[in-house]
């Protein structure tokens, strides 16, 4: 973990965001810390998602400064800015009509990559989400659900950003598809050090992925806490939660921690 | 002498008023496309334009055809040459189905593939010309088969306010009370209808994205 001085890399401050007469998210205050895993816990409608797209700006708050390496992002060039950071969802959105290899060399194509660094860029992410460099040539109608979404984050990675968004990136997955993907999010993680958030209403997969976990309810931030204090915490919400959830947390949470 | 001796006989006239109905039915596409798909794409994306646009296409389509023709006659410029008339109605009534299918098509991409691109910092431009439009296009091309479908047919009435084009046949037919001269303009007709069904529909088909 970095020093509390530091400057977080994103921050929430004093956000909220209404539409019409529904209060989204209120009083948001917020930091992600370099190189941690902040996963945005909570129920459909809890303002999880939206509090994502606040980041690369695809939603703009209604009161409010979200900070991107302590400057306003509101101030940035809004295409730099989502270049810079990778946006993974869980319907994947791949290019139905390109290619595997021209979905994750899309960004670098048009940042004026030469042809042969993409190329290599395109075979070496395809390697690191553990995918067969054969793949390349497919569409992405022809691969299965969990290949899919390697393709997406390898398309996230494809310009090396330093923040990753992810919302429920493995959700529409079956349970051995999304064990592998977490296993390997895992271990991409710890060689890349990206700063990520990530979205999930899955306690056992915040337990597992995240270095704090951000429980939300109702468009307000609960409480922000590691794994194994999660589970002990008294907060109300945080133990409704871990009740539903029964049994054998502890160690999903050990082998998010180790 | 049976209608086939009759076109046979007067081949080089059936070729002429051919390529004048293809010339009008194409020139007339050509600018309904140009017109119509930016249109499709303007009310795609501030839908507040959808009923105006779509509402006045409508509109132009109920005209009968004969009336809108010997409507724009007195307009100077373009009464001045019939062709010119007939180009304008023609395109007019192409419009219609070239703007809702390229509406359709933008609206009916996947949201999620939008949200991706927007998301990875595609500007609303790229995201337009390397997503939208490609993934719309089959779409698009069938409102441009049903377009000149319509405009093959429409072209023969044409000739009521003197442009040319098989109606001449069929008009002179009539009046002569002669099936074979009507059918020596309805036949190749036809046949110019099917063909550009079936070309535009193999077009159609090849850039359908998988």
């Amino acid at each position: 973990m970095q020093p509390e001085t530091a400057t977080p890399v994103i921050e929430f401050r004093d956000v909220s965001y209404r539409v019409g007469d529904t209060q989204v998210l209120a009083g948001l205050n917020l930091q992600v810390a370099r190189g941690e895993t902040l996963v945005l816990l909570g129920r459909s409608g809890s303002g999880k998602t939206t509090t994502l797209k606040l980041v690369n700006r695809l939603v703009s708050p209604t009161t409010g400064d979200i900070r991107v390496n302590g400057a306003s992002n509101a101030q940035m060039d809004v295409t730099r800015l989502r270049r810079g950071i990778g946006y993974v969802i869980q319907e994947v959105g791949l290019f139905p009509h390109f290619t595997v290899a021209r979905n994750i060399g899309l960004v670098p194509k048009i940042e004026g990559w030469p042809a042969d660094r993409i190329r290599t860029r395109v075979e070496e992410l395809l390697q690191l989400v553990g995918l067969a460099p054969e793949l390349a040539g497919r569409y992405p109608h022809e691969l299965s659900g969990g290949q899919r979404q390697r393709v997406g984050v390898a398309r996230a990675l494809a310009a090396d950003p330093e923040i990753l968004l992810m919302d429920e990136p493995f959700g529409a997955l079956d349970p051995l598809t999304r064990d592998d993907l977490q296993h390997e999010f895992l271990l991409l993680q710890q060689r890349l050090n990206k700063t990520v958030v990530f979205v999930t209403h899955d306690l056992r997969e915040a337990l597992r992925l995240g270095t704090r976990i951000a429980l939300m309810e109702a468009g307000k931030l609960v409480t922000v806490l590691p794994p194994l204090e999660f589970l002990k915490s008294n907060d109300p919400w945080a133990s409704a939660y871990v009740r539903a959830f029964g049994d054998g947390l502890e160690s999903a949470a050990n082998r998010g921690a180790s | 002498m049976n209608v086939i001796q009759f076109i046979l006989q007067n081949r080089a006239q059936v070729l002429e008023l051919t390529v004048e109905h293809l010339w009008l039915v194409g020139v007339s596409t050509v600018f309904a496309m140009l017109i119509g798909i930016p249109l499709g794409i303007l009310i795609a994306h501030w839908p507040r334009w959808n009923k105006p646009v779509l509402g006045s296409a409508n509109i132009i389509q109920t005209i009968p055809s004969l009336a809108l023709f010997g409507f724009l006659l007195p307009v100077p410029w373009l009464g001045e040459r019939a062709d010119r008339l007939a180009i304008l109605a023609l395109t007019l009534y192409a419009l219609l189905p070239i703007i809702r299918n390229t509406y359709t098509g933008i609206r009916g991409v996947d949201p999620a593939v939008v949200e991706a691109g927007r998301g990875m910092g595609l500007t609303e431009y790229q995201l337009l010309l390397q997503v939208e439009l490609p993934l719309a296009t089959s779409v698009i091309l069938s409102g441009v088969r049903v377009a000149v479908v319509i405009s093959v047919g429409l072209a023969t009435i044409a000739a009521a306010i003197g442009a040319g084009g098989l109606g001449e046949f069929i008009f002179r037919g009539l009046a002569m009370v002669d099936d074979r001269v009507i059918l020596a303009g309805a036949i190749p007709a036809a046949i110019l209808a099917l063909l550009a069904d079936f070309g535009v529909g193999w077009l159609e088909r090849k850039l359908r994205p998988r």
